[in-house]
């Protein structure tokens, strides 16, 4: 058992009558390091730990829930941070939902998460792995004019959790990343391309790869302009249909729903989407950035199917929201850390891949725009009313094939509209940072705005 | 933290070499309340100390942070940081720490004073002032929020300063339902300031604007698709300008040429109109505080001035290159970051325009009421900013209201395309974020009107 299992258990043994409590200690250690121009810009590594502590206080009208959080393990840290725990509950209004999660006899599933080689790795050698993407990335296109940053990050973080309803979790999970930002152009044209590669440890990683996306997005935006307004077919490329597919998830919480803030509300059983799109939340599956064997309150996750076939079929549920809808919880509380609170949420999306590569779907699609890039995301698109409008950039599709670069326009749809209207989903199922798989996504009817 | 501590502490980062070692110690706490669903949901308290320590050779930075603060902790993360100082040399001669430039808050309700049913009882205002508003608000939640943030700073330069800052925030969220669906309204209060702040805000008025702002987009129709003229409403928009040409003003990006205004001090960058400052000196404000992060005093900088490109925003890193002081816009999420260049307050200055013949001189076009966030690639200077709140003007008169959508453009083009300028002014607080980090910003602008802009609507 670790200093931080003793910790959380500790804490948990000083629940009084009429009080729960649980605790969520997480101890982490990052290196973080920045070239440029062929020299170390930044160089930085340490640990830090917390934890957060939930009390919970039973009465006939139901529960009052309070929480603290400390940067800290020392125990003069962990006793204020309790006694404030305790002091905040007693604020809170009596609520028939608030629970904590409760063994419900589902085993983890076995996925590891942590790369038994990590720590093998000495600094200067992921020094050399980012200099070295940063000079391939600098030679490989006289095309391009600077790369501004190029990044190495690793981590390895270890969690306990425990609670007086009888959880008791232990996780650890090890990541490192690749980064280069590339700008493509002479005085008068700027262009710009991120490439990267993530992995459980930095043996994994593709620093080709990585400088080859970088390379590729920035030098084809050369000679971009803004596009004609139209009604248009959008293909997604599978990063940007990743974070699409993330910020659909926000309306399939459980919580939202139950709250009135989705617009999938009262929907369940419906048809929501095209016949034959499926989509699935599965952290079970360890090739998913975030996959987890335990969720944010110590519950085995699980696969949950969200559409099938084209109809609603459930939400993500943490232990309050499934409470307040009447149900169980589905193994899907997120939480951010010791210095937040569990929340529903959703891990590991992804589409049921269809048959197409990516020159496959463009041929099916024979004239639109092929998006590489999206900003805006969270000024411009709600799960609450599922408006979706965003800034976009990428390549023309004409005839087929991806044709000359646009820029500085907007596409908007509404979630709604773009479920309805999905074309095709790519067979090029590819594991990106964030809780959503990467998939070539065609969606017709969107409409664009330019020149 | 005592004086021959930090010396010591700063003699050990540099003894293997490096031109500066700086400590940065934080202690920060804070405390929030969200009132959901019509039930005090939750409060919670958090609590952070520690201090991050970086030393500097040559362009190279290395950096290491610990909750530690004894000395024995402090001197094992300034080895750890001075790790890039591995060269040796002859080591830096630390000066001698300056006499303590120690800056109180000025607050004068600070919040953790307050009782706690105090605070809820404004979240219990706000929420009954929203369902007020009608049938049609199905959903309320209000959240407090209070965060006190006591720093020092202390480098081999001498730099000795602490500061004690103190911010207060309030929240309300508002949901519609009608036949069209869900319709979110949102507003905020946010100020450097302790519970005081309450005093000169009606928390009900606050929250009837969030609540009539979800209910007017009940009945909006899709915001139109293409270029259109737009008046922005005073205040409304200010995260207009530190997307456009605020983060392109940021030295960092200026060294890497990778800002849209590389080259450009001196020239034309805006219409004459644009006179654009970033001071973290103002009263109160969001983005306000008495030294940076890197214990520089905040100052006013003007950046453009009627249209010329007149300075960028420094940070110490950046300055030193360039053999100038800094601007006191170097920042810091928590002492588990490193500085940049930041942003405090940025805002544009009024003009002499009446507002309200901005409009009636706008035969059609869109006037945006709220804005929400925003985003830019500095390179390009390609951006986009969100509606919160939106109206088709229709000769000259405000009408319908319009579905959310974002804009976009080009921040040089935006910023030639300025026509009218408002004598009205007012600031909105944000929270801007810059390589994984967030701090909080203020922003400001007149009622202006830019000639055109794509708007990212889906009427055709």
């Amino acid at each position: 058992m670790s200093d931080l299992n003793d910790i959380v258990e500790a804490l948990v043994g000083r629940a009084s009558g009429g009080e729960a409590i649980e605790a969520y200690a997480a101890r982490g250690t990052d290196t973080e390091i920045r070239i440029y121009n062929g020299e170390i810009e930044t160089l930085g590594t340490a640990t830090s730990a917390g934890i957060g502590i939930r009390v919970l206080l039973e009465s006939t009208e139901g529960s009052r829930v309070g929480f603290a959080w400390t940067g800290s393990l020392d125990d003069a840290a962990i006793d204020r941070a309790l006694d404030d725990a305790r002091e905040n509950a007693t604020f809170a209004s009596p609520d028939p939902a608030v629970v904590f999660a409760s063994p419900d006899g589902v085993s983890p599933a076995s996925v590891t998460l942590a790369d038994p080689a990590f720590g093998t790795m000495s600094i200067d050698d992921k020094v050399s792995l980012v200099t070295e993407l940063e000079a391939m990335t600098r030679a490989a296109d006289s095309r391009l004019r600077q790369v501004d940053a190029a990044d190495y990050g690793d981590g390895i973080v270890e969690v306990a959790l425990a609670s007086t309803t009888g959880i008791s979790a232990e996780m650890s999970r090890t990541s490192a990343y690749v980064s280069v930002a590339a700008i493509a152009g002479d005085a008068s044209e700027t262009q710009t391309g991120s490439g990267f590669s993530v992995g459980r440890g930095p043996s994994s990683l593709d620093i080709a790869d990585a400088s080859r996306q970088a390379v590729e997005r920035s030098v084809r935006m050369l000679g971009a302009v803004k596009a004609p307004s139209a009604r248009t077919t959008v293909v997604f490329d599978a990063r940007v249909a990743s974070t699409v597919l993330g910020v659909l998830g926000g309306a399939l919480s459980g919580e939202a729903v139950a709250k009135g803030r989705s617009f999938f509300e009262g929907r369940q059983g419906e048809p929501v989407a095209v016949s034959g799109v499926t989509l699935i939340d599965d952290p079970t599956d360890a090739r998913a950035y975030g996959a987890a064997a335990v969720d944010g309150e110590g519950l085995a996750c699980r696969r949950n199917v969200l559409i099938d076939d084209g109809v609603l079929a459930g939400f993500v549920y943490d232990a309050t929201s499934a409470k307040r809808a009447g149900t169980v919880s589905t193994g899907s509380a997120v939480r951010g850390g010791y210095a937040g609170t569990p929340s529903a949420g959703c891990r590991a999306l992804v589409l049921s891949p269809g048959d197409l590569d990516l020159d496959g779907v463009l041929a099916a699609v024979g004239n639109g725009v092929y998006v590489q890039s999206i900003t805006g995301v969270h000024s411009g698109v709600s799960p609450v009313s599922g408006d979706f409008s965003v800034g976009a950039e990428g390549l023309m599709i004409r005839d087929g094939a991806l044709a000359e670069p646009f820029r500085e326009v907007t596409v908007a749809s509404t979630l709604q509209r773009m479920l309805l209207a999905i074309i095709e989903i790519g067979a090029d199922l590819t594991w990106l940072p964030g809780s959503a798989a990467g998939q070539t996504l065609a969606i017709g009817d969107f409409q664009l705005s330019g020149s | 933290m005592a004086p021959d501590v930090i010396e010591r502490v700063l003699s050990g980062a540099v003894e293997r070499g490096g031109d500066m070692a700086e400590i940065f110690v934080e202690d920060q706490a804070s405390r929030t309340a969200v009132r959901d669903d019509g039930r005090i949901e939750s409060l919670s308290s958090g609590a952070r100390r520690g201090a991050g320590i970086r030393v500097v050779v040559g362009e190279t930075t290395g950096f290491a942070h610990t909750a530690d603060l004894s000395e024995h902790g402090l001197l094992e993360a300034a080895r750890a940081a001075a790790a890039v100082a591995r060269q040796g040399g002859g080591g830096t001669r630390p000066a001698a720490l300056e006499d303590l430039r120690s800056h109180q808050s000025m607050v004068s309700r600070f919040p953790e004073d307050v009782a706690t049913a105090e605070k809820l009882d404004l979240l219990a205002q706000a929420d009954d002032a929203a369902r007020s508003q009608g049938g049609s608000i199905s959903q309320v939640q209000a959240s407090y929020a209070e965060g006190r943030r006591r720093i020092l700073v202390a480098s081999t330069e001498g730099t000795f300063a602490s500061d004690d800052q103190v911010r207060t925030r309030f929240n309300v969220t508002c949901i519609a339902t009608g036949d069209s669906g869900l319709q979110m309204g949102y507003e905020s209060l946010a100020r450097t300031e302790g519970f005081e702040m309450f005093d000169a805000v009606d928390i009900a008025g606050l929250a009837e604007v969030a609540a009539t702002r979800a209910i007017a987009k009940l009945a909006a129709r899709p915001a139109p698709s293409g270029q259109v003229p737009v008046v922005l409403a005073g205040g409304s928009g200010g995260v207009l300008f530190h997307e456009a040409c605020g983060h392109g003003l940021e030295a960092d990006h200026i060294v890497k040429d990778s800002s849209v205004y590389c080259g450009k001090l001196g020239e034309l960058v805006a219409s004459p109109l644009v006179t654009l400052v970033d001071d973290g000196t103002v009263g109160g404000e969001w983005g306000t505080s008495s030294i940076d992060d890197e214990g520089r005093p905040a100052q006013r900088n003007v950046l453009i001035e009627n249209g010329v490109l007149t300075d960028f925003m420094w940070d110490w890193m950046r300055a030193r290159k360039e053999g100038r002081p800094s601007s006191g816009n170097g920042r810091r999420e928590t002492y588990q970051h490193l500085p940049m260049v930041r942003m405090t307050n940025t805002f544009l200055l009024a003009g002499d325009e009446d507002p309200e013949e901005i409009v009636a001189q706008t035969p059609d076009g869109v006037y945006v009421a709220k804005l929400g966030g925003g985003q830019v690639n500095t390179a390009t200077g390609d951006f986009v900013f969100g509606t919160n709140e939106a109206y088709l003007i229709e000769g000259g008169r405000i009408t319908e209201p319009l579905r959310d959508a974002n804009l976009i453009g080009n921040g040089p083009e935006i910023l030639r395309r300025i026509d009218a300028l408002g004598n009205d002014f007012s600031m909105m607080p944000g929270t801007c974020g810059k390589d994984g980090q967030s701090v909080p910003v203020g922003c400001g602008q007149p009622t202006l009107r830019i000639t055109g802009v794509t708007f990212g609507g889906t009427a055709a």
